[in-house]
């Protein structure tokens, strides 16, 4: 003790002591924090008995009791989409990102933490899909593992479906009026299947018929590939195409341009 | 120093003190606040040659110590520049890229290379400036300015050697020889024309025909795999070609020029205009941009509308693909579809008119198609 001691007034002394602190605080919050429940137990009436209170408790202001979206009421006109033949896949995506329930309306619902557990999040899901009519349901496992799909074919199939909209290396961009489609990076290969089959608000829909589940895990190997490989050329600059390097280098590029010539140009001091 | 200014115009050469006092009025000159009436800043016919301006040492020059430094900093340039070739060789053989197929190692080497290379060029290039900068006399050194044309002596003498030539050759003696080679001079280009016929004759139509034409199936791009309406739900897009494009002797042109967007919308909702070559909702459009000819192809489902990402055109499905915001001046041309007897999506027609961005024959060939039609 006494030889750590002899360097407490080290000048790194601070720096140790404030890394070893915010190790300490973070590993006892990781020790802490409640995980998210692993796979839906509850099965049959007592989900879907849990997902109809959850459903009038937390959406049914918006989308009505029965489901069928917008209605009038003493304030007015309510917004809410009918939620007829949506499906559970939709659900899962739009609870499961965080998007429902939403946080406030605008061009475009943002993505945020989730606010309810997997469990909670899948009994919605069975209700709104027992309930409200069929819909897309939540994609089987066996499409959804990166390990599965052939990257080639996926980004074939991603250049000519999605890059338009969500870039060349899925982060995203901008649509009209303030839309705009959501980087790819970070979301769960079932979400991205979600979104595929049900074509959350500007997204168009890609049925199985027309994207089989087998592309769409192709797509979410391409993905995976996407984010878990480093950019061959260095700084990525956010993959974001030639606007975002355009503007690095006439930032950058130029700025050391002009002042090698003043430098070449200066008279010696 | 001066003699060349001198030369051309000795007369109005004067002192510019002369010239400020005389109030010349000359044109665009601007009245000083003081004096509007009489003082105008006058503009000298000549400016004074200001010279240069007085010498001043360097600190290398005076300080001993300072110059000592200076070589240090050039000596330790010039290493740099050592280091960094060292740096592109050992790099060059510590990570080899024949067969690498992992990125973080092409990353590696790329950065070992970049870095190598960039320090190899540029400490020498900034030694050899610093090393100038500091070390290398620096007094100023005047080159005088020498009028191009020569004296009279030279220039008989350059009239001397060519008419001599032209005296020895002997062309004014024997017009036989000056008349062939006349001749060969202007027939010389002549194959240069017959070669270049090889780039015609104008391909006519090609920008406006695509492999679209009465019952071409659709497929699905890039998988090839037959459409069936009810697979297609409301919302849905799917990107389409025609079947057997992959045949076709130039598979990348055709492709520019055929690639459609078939989207699913309410069937109430079509374009009354657009209905007779829809089915059940669902309609074909041309994705090449009339603007540019980039692909529109960000289809919004809530708004229905089409954006084209390179100049923000944007095109209404439900108003049969007209242009709502943008520079684009054509809506996006409509692919008539029908269902065939085996169920599956089928062209009845080409398109009515030249796909994609104007170009010089887009009128004639709008018209012949609409003849044919």
């Amino acid at each position: 003790m006494n030889a750590v001691l002899r360097h407490r007034r080290h000048p790194l002394a601070l720096v140790v002591l404030l890394l070893g602190g915010l190790l300490v605080a973070g590993m006892a919050y990781a020790a802490v924090v409640p995980t998210r429940a692993q796979a839906s137990e509850a099965t049959g009436e007592d989900q879907i008995a849990l997902g109809e209170q959850l459903f009038l408790a937390n959406c049914s202001t918006c989308h009505g009791t029965d489901g069928a979206g917008g209605y009038e009421n003493a304030n007015g006109r309510v917004a809410g989409p009918s939620l007829i033949g949506v499906g559970a896949a939709s659900v899962d995506f739009q609870v499961g990102t965080g998007r429902m329930p939403a946080q406030a309306s605008g061009p475009q619902i943002q993505k945020r933490d989730p606010q309810f557990s997997l469990e909670e999040t899948r009994a919605m899901a069975a209700y709104v899909a027992t309930e409200f009519g069929p819909g897309p349901g939540i994609p089987d496992e066996e499409y959804l593992d990166p390990a599965n799909g052939d990257v080639a074919e996926g980004n074939e199939l991603f250049r000519v479906n999605c890059a338009m909209c969500h870039n060349f290396a899925g982060s995203g961009g901008a649509l009209t009026r303030g839309k705009y489609a959501p980087s790819l990076m970070g979301v769960e290969p079932v979400h991205v299947y979600e979104a595929m089959v049900t074509g959350p608000q500007s997204m168009p829909v890609f049925s199985d018929d027309t994207l089989t589940p087998q592309q769409k895990n192709d797509i979410i190997t391409f993905l995976d590939y996407v984010e878990n490989t480093p950019s061959a050329g260095g700084l990525s600059l956010g993959s974001l195409g030639p606007v975002g390097d355009g503007l690095f280098i006439w930032v950058v590029g130029i700025t050391g341009l002009i002042a090698c010539a003043v430098w070449l140009g200066a008279k010696s001091s | 120093m001066s003699d060349v200014h001198d030369n051309d115009n000795d007369d109005t050469a004067r002192p510019v003190s002369t010239v400020r006092d005389s109030g010349t009025d000359a044109p665009g000159t601007t009245r000083t606040g003081t004096d509007l009436q009489t003082r105008r800043a006058p503009v000298p016919d000549r400016f004074e040659d200001p010279g240069l301006p007085p010498h001043r040492p360097r600190m290398a020059d005076t300080d001993v110590a300072a110059a000592k430094r200076a070589e240090r900093q050039v000596a330790f340039l010039f290493f740099l520049s050592i280091v960094g070739t060292v740096l592109t060789i050992v790099g060059y053989f510590a990570v080899p890229l024949r067969d690498e197929t992992d990125a973080g190692r092409v990353l590696l080497s790329n950065i070992l290379l970049g870095t190598g290379i960039f320090l190899t060029l540029f400490g020498i290039g900034t030694g050899a400036v610093h090393w100038a900068k500091t070390l290398m006399p620096d007094h100023e050194e005047i080159d005088e300015r020498h009028q191009i044309e020569g004296g009279p002596q030279e220039q008989a003498e350059a009239v001397g050697i060519l008419s001599n030539g032209i005296e020895d050759s002997g062309i004014g003696r024997r017009p036989l020889i000056r008349n062939t080679l006349v001749g060969a001079l202007a027939l010389a280009p002549l194959p240069a024309v017959v070669l270049l016929k090889d780039t015609g004759p104008n391909p006519e139509g090609v920008l406006a025909e695509t492999l679209w034409q009465a019952d071409t199936r659709l497929v699905t791009d890039p998988t090839g795999t037959l459409i069936r309406a009810e697979e297609i739900p409301i919302g849905g897009v799917v990107h389409v070609q025609p079947e057997g494009i992959e045949e076709s002797s130039h598979f990348l042109d055709e492709k520019a020029k055929a690639a459609v967007l078939l989207i699913r919308l309410e069937p109430d909702e079509v374009a009354p205009e657009a209905l007779a070559g829809s089915f059940a909702g669902i309609v074909a459009y041309s994705k090449i941009c009339t603007h540019m000819g980039c692909p529109v192809a960000l289809y919004e489902q809530t708004t229905h509308h089409l954006l084209c990402p390179c100049h923000q055109s944007t095109f209404d499905v439900l108003q049969n693909c007209k242009v709502i915001f943008g520079p684009s001046d054509r809506p996006l041309p409509q692919l008539p579809i029908d269902v065939d007897g085996d169920g599956y999506l089928v062209a009845t027609d080409g398109f009515a008119e030249p796909v994609g961005p104007s170009y010089w024959e887009r009128e004639q060939d709008l018209r012949r198609m609409t003849e044919e039609s």
